[in-house]
């Protein structure tokens, strides 16, 4: 194979540009080589097009919910469930909702529980956050408080509802105490690991550049660690809205207006089960629009930002 | 241009750039206190290109680090014309600004108004030869890309005092060839001291005016060299060749020493 070297060595080396063009934009020489590099390795990354957003995101679960549909539907039309006090059929479910619409209740159901539900998880965010710094960064808060934290996160926030009907009687500030007690521990947690999580390098970086004490946590620790807080706040969000679902349930009054999980109580109650699977669907359809309309595109965002999101 | 914003002006005063004196470091180690560094002296004057040649275990990070001001000598003193700036092995570019922004971050936290930022920012970007690059994502960017990058950074932060870590060793020989071309140029625009950490001969030869080569366990200054051989130099030239060849000989006489008991 050395037949290869017979190209001279006359090429565009660079010693010949070194310094001579201070900074110019020189195509030839230094620069030529340097941005023929910069081209060969970077690929450019686009967008997917719309259509295959749809193809590949869309269609699978809107094939899921049609096939959990013909398969109830089958149930019932095949007569393997006869008892409509057990399993009602799609339709009946359908007629309780489009009732439900066109009497204006199904929105009030909606608003009261989502209401309720984000107001508490603003509460626990306000809470939570500064109660995280706390404990990532002063070592004895860290050891007094970080493994209760720990592990107040596995108890069931369904425990905390009547010591709270107790100490607070069955109002609205029951409810928003269940919900801190069941989300600030994962705000919390998420902000303590992602803190935890932020590479060394990063921080020796920013203090060179100047970046200490409340400069460097705003402008290094707090950017850095946004992947764990965000994390934190889904499963929060989570959190409050399980929480919130359980206070409603067991601690329903007439005072407190009829949300989500007073719906599923009172379906129980009239025996109806269609009103109870219409509880159910609407619980399970807040919970999923809120993570997909509010947490996952922000999360997405930040994640992409920073090239951690790799496309499948 | 690029260039008189950046040329260190009004450095006469001082007739060092960093000041290296009398300085030990030990950690405390699983056998009781370890000396890492024993007793190292050494000057950068202003405008000097010296590099840090050791193997494994001379504790040349350690003492870039101590420079930099990021630890404190046992012993001894560092003393550093201005704080200086440090890139490392790793790019070390936060992955939540664009390249741009990491710019304008180092700019802002050295207190430049924001009206200024953007420009120079954009001056910086055009010295590494990354003009179009503002606008990138670090992930975006290739491995010398993202040194370039980080070199601007470091220059935003208008220290006279460059340290730099083994920079380009986690790059292929291309672009670290490149780069070294590159690093040249600039040290010659901007008249910045530079002292430069690496385990490779042929990169200390090829960058430098003095080589210092430091010791292993505990690291001390064990020979220099000045290098006299006119810039721009390649890694291929002879008299690079033949001087790093000299420099191995003693660098392996160096750690055949901690194999002797």
């Amino acid at each position: 194979m050395a037949s290869t070297e017979t190209t001279g060595t006359a090429g565009t080396t660079a010693s010949a540009e070194d310094g001579a063009a201070p900074g110019g934009p020189a195509k030839d020489g230094l620069g030529g080589l340097e941005a023929g590099l910069d081209a060969l390795e970077t690929s450019a990354t686009d967008r997917t097009p719309l259509r295959r957003t749809l193809v590949d995101k869309v269609l699978p679960p809107v094939v899921a919910v049609a096939v959990v549909l013909l398969v109830w539907q089958a149930l019932i039309s095949l007569k393997v469930v006869d008892d409509p006090s057990k399993l009602p059929s799609p339709a009946d479910v359908g007629d309780e909702f489009k009732d439900a619409w066109l009497e204006g209740r199904l929105l009030g159901y909606i608003w009261t529980s989502v209401s309720r539900g984000l107001l508490g998880f603003l509460f626990a965010l306000a809470i939570g956050t500064p109660l995280g710094l706390l404990v990532a960064r002063v070592k004895f808060v860290r050891a007094a408080i970080g493994p209760i934290l720990s592990g107040l996160q596995s108890l069931p926030s369904v425990a905390w509802v009547p010591p709270a009907v107790i100490w607070l009687g069955l109002n609205n500030s029951m409810m928003y105490a269940v919900i801190l007690l069941g989300a600030v521990p994962s705000i919390a947690n998420g902000l303590v690991s992602g803190i935890d999580q932020v590479p060394p390098l990063f921080l020796r970086a920013g203090r060179t550049m100047g970046a200490t004490g409340w400069r460097g946590a705003w402008h290094i620790v707090m950017p850095a660690a946004l992947p764990g807080y965000l994390a934190g706040l889904k499963q929060g969000w989570a959190f409050s809205w399980r929480s919130l679902m359980a206070a409603e349930i067991i601690a329903s009054s007439p005072d407190l207006g009829i949300g989500l999980g007073a719906l599923l109580e009172n379906g129980r109650n009239a025996s109806s089960m269609s009103m109870v699977f219409e509880a159910i669907i609407l619980i399970l359809f807040v919970g999923i629009a809120i993570d997909l309309l509010i947490f996952s595109p922000l999360e997405r965002r930040v994640l992409r930002g920073r090239g951690l999101l790799v496309k499948g | 241009m690029a260039t008189t914003i950046l040329k260190a002006e009004g450095a006469a005063s001082v007739e060092y750039a960093a000041r290296i004196e009398h300085v030990s470091k030990s950690f405390a180690g699983p056998a009781g206190q370890q000396l890492v560094l024993d007793d190292i002296t050494l000057d950068v004057a202003p405008g000097e290109f010296v590099t840090l040649l050791g193997a494994s275990g001379c504790g040349k990070s350690t003492l870039l680090n101590l420079v930099a001001g990021l630890d404190r000598p046992t012993a001894g003193g560092i003393t550093t014309d201005g704080r200086p700036s440090l890139m490392f092995q790793e790019h070390a570019l936060f992955p939540w600004l664009t390249a741009g922004k990491n710019i304008e971050l180092a700019l802002k936290l050295r207190g430049v108004p924001k009206n200024e930022r953007r420009g120079r920012a954009g001056e910086l970007l055009e010295l590494v030869r990354l003009t179009g690059s503002y606008g990138k994502r670090v992930h975006e960017l290739s491995g010398g890309m993202r040194q370039r990058v980080a070199l601007a950074r470091a220059l935003a932060q208008d220290s006279r005092l460059l340290l730099m870590d083994e920079p380009f060793a986690a790059l292929d020989a291309i672009t670290r060839d490149v780069l070294h071309d590159e690093l040249t140029r600039i040290w010659a625009e901007t008249g910045v001291s530079v002292l430069f950490v690496t385990h490779n001969v042929r990169e200390a030869v090829r960058l430098a005016q003095r080589v210092v080569l430091l010791s292993s366990r505990p690291g001390r200054v064990a020979r220099e060299w000045r290098v006299d051989i006119p810039q721009p130099r390649r890694i291929e030239d002879a008299p690079v060749a033949e001087l790093s060849l000299e420099i191995t000989e003693v660098l392996r006489g160096e750690i055949r020493r901690h194999g002797q008991h």
